[in-house]
């Protein structure tokens, strides 16, 4: 509280007073203003930019269809998988959107947890950012297990062959982790988009707008009980998801630690893929926020102190995930286990060392930057630099998958590259993960205007008094 | 500012909670009982090409099952008997009767009657009739009592679950192997002490592993 008071002064003082925060929102706003700068996006016409960037990204949606159409009708064959590579691109593109969407809800729940008051303008948009993440990561491992009729069997349901999944198995884990983690996230953006939602219902005009708005505001008139009803919600809905954090990827690391293969079977892995996580989720989430808050000119809401501290959070994780990669070496080596040290050795000089080198370039040099106050503030750089970071988080989880090609009998040894079929799958997600992310830009608040407004000076009860 | 909905709309989530709540138990009901192989699968009787009474052959004149389906002992697919077998008996008795009419042409034009299979297992399912025939398994566990049958149907679901009921559990479904095919056996008093000596001697030890019927 006491921050929120010296906000006045704070601009100028941040110069002479590092200690002092910067201000959470800059230029001169008021309640009101901020409801006007973000209910006018989510509220003017249609534009052609609009339109014609929803039909390109929604074409890319149709390639992802095709590409799954496809699949069902022919089977895993058009895919560049075989033993003993059975897990290829797909596992990949699974576990690079699940890491992506790992940001929102750290964003969401553990910040609002540790009192972190920069999350409010962020919030609202990298929940929304994790759920479409998560949507396309589930389609992966559904599409990816064949039989994909039989596909409710990933489900402990009763049924007449008394079969139910192995309990034992992280797969299943995972089945659990993933849609406890996308559930979770949908109810806690809900929540948050309840007040906004209700500030749309009021200002609009027509009259279906105005139903439709009403209905999913569910009656919120903003009352001092409903605040406080929905205060104490959110803080539930930031507990529960706060574990969530931290077991979703260990869960998933789990799927490649519990087995038996060579330079997966660590107990690294639950740490760095969690690091891993929250890394290329920030690196998402500063990617978009770089192109949000140019597009419909929220730079007073995304500052660029926001973005300055997502550069640290991903200088950090980066530098876990480069610890981790080195602590795996170090344990291949210290252990004397033969098997460990040619898988490792392996990767970084074998026939995938182009895939190694890249993910080191990407994801242990490339955040170094911002080691440097002028280029962690530098949008350029940040977002060459992010770009860097999701690429480099692909190719690790590559790196990863790709470990199978080299199994324990030479003779299956072989080079495995993915087909056309597997390429267009994976573009096909951005196109669904776009078209979703531009439905969002058009029809809902980007920045959570109740939340932003309550970091503001006026906000405090202390504010201009004297007591 | 007008309200935007009725009073009435207060009762919409509680009526949407319910109808919701309904819809969903009405939907695993529905699948639970018209989905189950009890349902779906129980009861089916087609008619076959030859009106071929089980009750009056294996029943009213007693025909040991293996007269006819003579492979069960020691294939791992029960056979349909040839027309040879039928006309075993059939070229001396009946031979003026409507009904074998079919039977007759078959014999006569070398051409197998195509009878229609009532216990059909899924391809992927390895079911060896040997195998539970010498461990002493009746028929009728599975096939139901086929010698009052006027027109033989499937009684037991032959569903994964109903398999695994019997191989986790086999003592009350095991008989002597010479009263196998015998409909009317009735336990002993002694059935658990020879059932006990019985897997002991015959070293049974049904399997529930996957591999066991889907190879």
């Amino acid at each position: 509280m006491k921050t929120l008071r010296r906000r006045a002064d704070a601009s100028a003082a941040t110069a002479t007073m590092p200690w002092v925060d910067a201000p959470l929102v800059s230029g001169t706003p008021s309640f009101g203003s901020i409801t006007e700068d973000i209910s006018r996006v989510a509220e003017r016409p249609t534009t052609i930019t609009w339109l014609a960037s929803l039909g390109l990204v929604g074409s890319f949606a149709l390639v992802l269809l095709i590409s799954i159409g496809w699949l069902f009708y022919e089977g895993t064959g058009i895919w560049g998988i075989n033993v003993p590579t059975a897990w290829g691109w797909a596992i990949v593109n699974f576990v690079w959107w699940v890491g992506i969407g790992h940001a929102g809800t750290l964003i969401s729940a553990i910040l609002f947890l540790f009192r972190q008051k920069w999350r409010t303008a962020i919030n609202r948009f990298a929940e929304a950012m994790t759920i479409f993440a998560v949507i396309c990561a589930l389609i992966f491992p559904g599409i990816h297990v064949g039989r994909v009729w039989v596909v409710y069997w990933m489900f402990p349901l009763p049924n007449q062959m008394l079969m139910w999944p192995n309990f034992r198995s992280p797969l299943l884990w995972d089945v659990f982790a993933v849609s406890i983690y996308f559930t979770v996230s949908l109810l806690f953006w809900y929540t948050g988009l309840i007040p906004d939602l209700a500030t749309l219902r009021d200002r609009a005009t027509g009259k279906i707008r105005r139903a439709i708005l009403g209905i999913l505001s569910m009656g919120w008139r903003g009352g001092n009980r409903q605040w406080q009803h929905y205060e104490l919600a959110y803080l539930i809905l930031a507990g529960v998801s706060t574990p969530l954090v931290l077991s979703v990827h260990s869960v998933v690391s789990t799927d490649f630690a519990v087995s038996m293969i060579p330079g997966w079977h660590t107990t690294i892995f639950p740490p760095y893929f969690v690091a891993g996580a929250i890394f290329s989720g920030f690196a998402m989430v500063l990617t978009l926020a770089i192109i949000v808050r140019k597009l419909f000119h929220l730079e007073d809401y995304f500052t660029i102190n926001h973005l300055e501290k997502m550069n640290i959070i991903m200088l950090v994780t980066g530098m876990m995930v480069g610890y981790a990669y080195s602590c795996e070496f170090f344990i291949a080596w210290y252990s004397g286990n033969v098997y460990e040290t040619f898988a490792f050795v392996n990767r970084a000089t074998g026939q995938y060392a182009w895939a190694y080198w890249t993910m080191v370039l990407c994801n242990v040099i490339s955040p170094q930057v911002f080691w440097f106050k002028n280029l962690r503030r530098n949008i350029v750089v940040m977002f060459i630099a992010s770009i860097f970071i999701n690429i480099g988080m692909w190719f690790e989880r590559f790196v990863i998958v790709i470990t199978l090609s080299q199994d324990f009998l030479p003779s299956s040894w072989d080079y495995y590259s993915p087909t056309l079929w597997d390429i267009l799958t994976y573009v096909g997600s951005f196109g669904l993960f776009f078209s979703l992310f531009l439905l969002f830009c058009k029809f809902v608040p980007v920045v959570a205007m109740a939340e932003v407004k309550g970091v503001l000076p006026e906000a405090d009860p202390h504010h201009g008094g004297s007591h | 500012m007008a309200q935007i909905f009725p009073k009435a709309a207060n009762r919409l989530p509680l009526v949407t909670a319910l109808v919701a709540g309904l819809v969903v138990c009405g939907a695993v009901g529905f699948f639970w009982y018209y989905g189950a192989p009890e349902y779906t699968d129980v009861g089916y009787r087609p008619d076959q090409p030859v009106k071929y009474s089980h009750k009056v052959h294996a029943g009213n004149m007693a025909i040991d099952c293996r007269y006819c389906h003579t492979t069960v002992e020691w294939s791992s697919k029960a056979n349909v008997p040839p027309t040879r077998t039928c006309m075993n008996c059939h070229s001396l008795v009946g031979q003026d009767l409507a009904t074998l009419e079919l039977v007759r042409s078959s014999w006569e034009e070398n051409e197998p009657i195509e009878w229609i299979r009532i216990h059909d297992l899924g391809d992927y399912a390895y079911f060896n009739h040997a195998a539970h025939v010498r461990v002493g398994v009746g028929c009728i566990e599975c096939h139901g009592n086929v010698a009052e049958m006027e027109i033989v149907q499937q009684v037991e679901p032959l569903s994964m679950g109903w398999c695994l009921d019997c191989h986790r559990s086999p003592d009350e479904y095991l008989r002597p192997p010479d009263q196998v095919t015998n409909m009317y056996w009735v336990k002993p008093d002694n059935h658990a002490e020879w059932v006990t000596a019985w897997k002991e001697t015959m070293n049974i030890n049904p399997p529930e592993d996957c591999s066991a019927c889907h190879h």
